[in-house]
């Protein structure tokens, strides 16, 4: 699904990826840890089309096309989706206009039909339901005061409707109370397929008890250091990532 | 008289000197022609012309069937709100078949004429004094919700480059109510003028909605006055979407004259490659308890500059003012250019006023972000002008308003785009 070799990548002439090389099939969930400024957020920035950054080596292909060579919104319709770190503020933008606007440019750039207000409608609410959100948050401006837990599961609600077939997760725990983490991560299982992928960008263990990796990947320093199985995640927790870099 | 040299309004005063004035009309006229003398039209030495050059318009000549190159304008297609009351003028001209109120003639408002205006430094007003012939005048009664009335104003090209400089003249008595949609249409490429000034008296507890389209065609200059006096308890809400014409000038000088009365000055201001738009307002408060609401939008495109020049006088017996002022500017392009002026002046002491002006470009996280979810980058670049410019729309409270008002931007954004 996802191949990423040699990526290497800098803002402002400073390097911050320096060489990733990340392999994640069809099917597996892959979780990223690494401390803070390592460049998680920026490989995911990076991967889902974001403008500043200047690619200086390396591929991505994303079921075998080159995804850096893609619009934002094009790799969004290939079924790349990101749910970000900081979820930004549309003042003036409904939420529902944006969702639906969202889902039905990705069914005409696939050649599907568009779902009218009323399909649109349903569906949502079939959504928020599962997510326990309340439905007046399709009313108000794109995470416009927005808790910071709100502002997560909106995240979610957004990958749930759009139904990705690769969801980059960075830090979607941070900020969730205990019973929304068992919720988000209820939805993210929900997506579990064998045409489904995931990075899941996290700093807790916590998260991984939930949604259960296939692959653990340390990076530090703009570098995958270390990959293994679940079980790397709890010695992490243990001894933290200085025991990596040794 | 004599003539006076180097007086840039000369091709103006010369129409108005040709202009057969009847009795009602002579004094305002003669006042017009005065200040026109005395004055001319503002080079940008005079400080509330700083931004905007009228000498454009003062080197134009208008009324002469010179077409050259201009797209004729069909009539447009006038049913915009089904029952609505309407008043039409094609080319200058008011076309009774085409218009379904029975309108009184100006003639009728004598008493009202030039009650609001100060022409010495209102030059606008002065062109339109000097040259008025036909206007709008509508008197409702006390007590009386007239409902919804149309004004259309179109230039079609068959006569020309016309100037067009209509008076409209509206009262509204004793809690009487009254919306009034005002659009404004032209043939592109035709360099004409439309100068329409309204004077508006509300009397106590009236209210009035005062809805404005201006998409002139792109040749074309503009240019406004409204001029409201608001009793106790009365409210004027205004609305301008500023969307047309090569330069375009909106006036709006308000007075809260008894207390508790209320103003809302809103607007947008749509301005592509070429356009030059101002929105200048004078807003006073001359008496106790009274609120006022002004917030202004600004998208600029291409090589365009918009103006924004707000002022807000506080009289000494305006005590528990309630003011706000927002105008903020959206640059889509290096080339365009936004100048802002607020302008604060207070003689009362218990007073609560503010205001704020913002200049930038769209946010690119707030592009990404939509761009990320699949929507292709014009969309996005329309869903954020659109959600700018929501905040100040989304106070038109006539649902029939609201639907022009969005079809306007609608298909200025389309051209935009184009
Ligand atoms: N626009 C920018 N200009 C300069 N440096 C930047 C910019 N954006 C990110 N960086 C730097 O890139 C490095 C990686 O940042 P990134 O946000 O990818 O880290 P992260 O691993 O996501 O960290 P965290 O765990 O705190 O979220 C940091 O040192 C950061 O300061
Ligand atoms: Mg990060």
């Amino acid at each position: 699904m996802l191949r990423i070799e040699g990526l290497t990548a800098e803002i402002d002439g400073k390097a911050i990826l320096r060489g990733i090389d990340l392999e994640v099939p069809s099917g597996e969930l892959h979780a990223i840890m690494g401390p803070n400024g390592s460049g998680k957020s920026t490989l995911s920035y990076v991967l889902s089309g974001r403008e500043g950054y200047e690619i200086t080596g390396g591929s991505v292909t994303f079921n075998g096309v080159d995804l850096l060579a893609m619009e934002p919104e094009e790799r969004a319709a290939a079924g790349v989706f990101l749910a970000f770190q900081y979820p930004v503020e549309l003042p003036g933008v409904g939420n529902a206009n944006f969702l639906r606007t969202a889902l039905n440019a990705q069914r005409r750039h696939r050649g599907e039909n568009e779902v009218d207000a009323m399909q649109f409608l349903k569906l949502a609410r079939a959504r928020m339901k599962e997510l326990s959100m309340p439905e007046d948050m399709l009313k108000r401006g794109v995470n416009v005061g927005f808790s910071g837990g709100e502002k997560k599961r909106n995240e979610v609600l957004q990958m749930a409707l759009l139904s990705p077939k690769l969801a980059i997760l960075d830090e979607t725990d941070s900020g969730l109370d205990i019973d929304a983490l068992k919720i988000v991560s209820e939805g993210v299982n929900a997506l579990r397929s064998p045409a489904f992928s995931a990075l899941i960008i996290t700093h807790y263990q916590r998260l991984l008890d939930y949604i259960v990796p296939d692959r653990v990947h340390v990076l530090m320093a703009g570098r995958i250091v270390k990959s293994g199985g679940p079980e790397l995640a709890l010695a992490l927790e243990a001894s933290g990532y200085a025991s990596v870099a040794a | 008289m004599n003539a006076i040299v180097n007086n840039n309004a000369a091709g103006l005063l010369g129409r108005a000197d040709a202009l057969a004035t009847p009795a009602w009309a002579a004094e305002t006229r003669a006042a017009g022609i005065a200040a026109l003398r005395a004055h001319g039209l503002p080079t940008r030495r005079a400080e509330a012309f700083r931004y905007t050059d009228l000498a454009q318009v003062a080197q134009a000549s208008f009324g002469e069937n010179s077409p050259m190159g201009a797209r004729g304008l069909g009539m447009p297609s006038l049913p915009l709100t089904r029952g609505a009351a309407r008043l039409v003028f094609v080319d200058g001209v008011l076309r009774g078949d085409l218009s379904s109120l029975p309108p009184r003639p100006l003639s009728d408002a004598q008493a009202l004429l030039g009650g609001l205006t100060s022409l010495p430094t209102q030059p606008i007003a002065a062109m339109n004094a000097a040259l008025f012939e036909d206007g709008l005048f509508l008197d409702v009664p006390e007590g009386e919700d007239a409902g919804l009335v149309e004004l259309v104003c179109v230039v079609t090209g068959a006569r020309g480059a016309i100037g067009f400089h209509p008076r409209h003249v509206l009262r509204l008595g004793r809690r009487a109510k009254l919306t009034l949609l005002d659009t404004s249409d032209g043939a592109a490429g035709l360099a004409y003028l439309h100068n329409p000034v309204f004077e508006i008296s509300l009397d106590e507890g009236a209210e009035l909605a005062h809805v404005r389209i201006q998409r002139e065609g792109r040749a074309a200059f503009h240019l406004s006055s409204v001029h409201c006096a608001i009793a106790a308890g009365a409210t004027y809400d205004n609305f301008t979407l500023n969307a047309g014409g090569r330069l375009a000038r909106n006036e709006i000088h308000a007075a809260l004259n008894g207390p508790k009365a209320m103003c809302h000055m809103n607007g947008a201001q749509l301005v592509g490659d070429g356009q030059h738009a101002d929105t200048t307002t004078v807003l006073h408060h001359a008496a106790p308890d009274c609120g006022s609401r002004q917030t202004y939008k600004t998208v600029l495109t291409g090589k365009s500059r918009g103006v924004f020049q707000g002022k807000i006088l506080v009289s000494k017996p305006a005590q528990r003012t309630d003011g706000y002022q927002m105008n903020q500017a959206l640059l889509l392009s290096e080339e365009a250019e936004m100048d802002s002026k607020p302008q604060l002046e207070i003689y009362a002491d218990d007073v609560k006023c503010s205001h704020g002006a913002t200049v930038g470009a769209l946010d690119p996280a707030q592009l990404f972000y939509l761009r990320s979810r699949g929507i292709p980058q014009q969309a996005a670049r329309s869903m954020l002008v659109e959600a700018f410019l929501t905040e100040a729309t989304e106070g038109v409270g006539d649902e029939a308003c609201r639907a022009a008002l969005s079809e306007a931007v609608t298909a200025w954004w389309a051209q935009e785009r184009a």
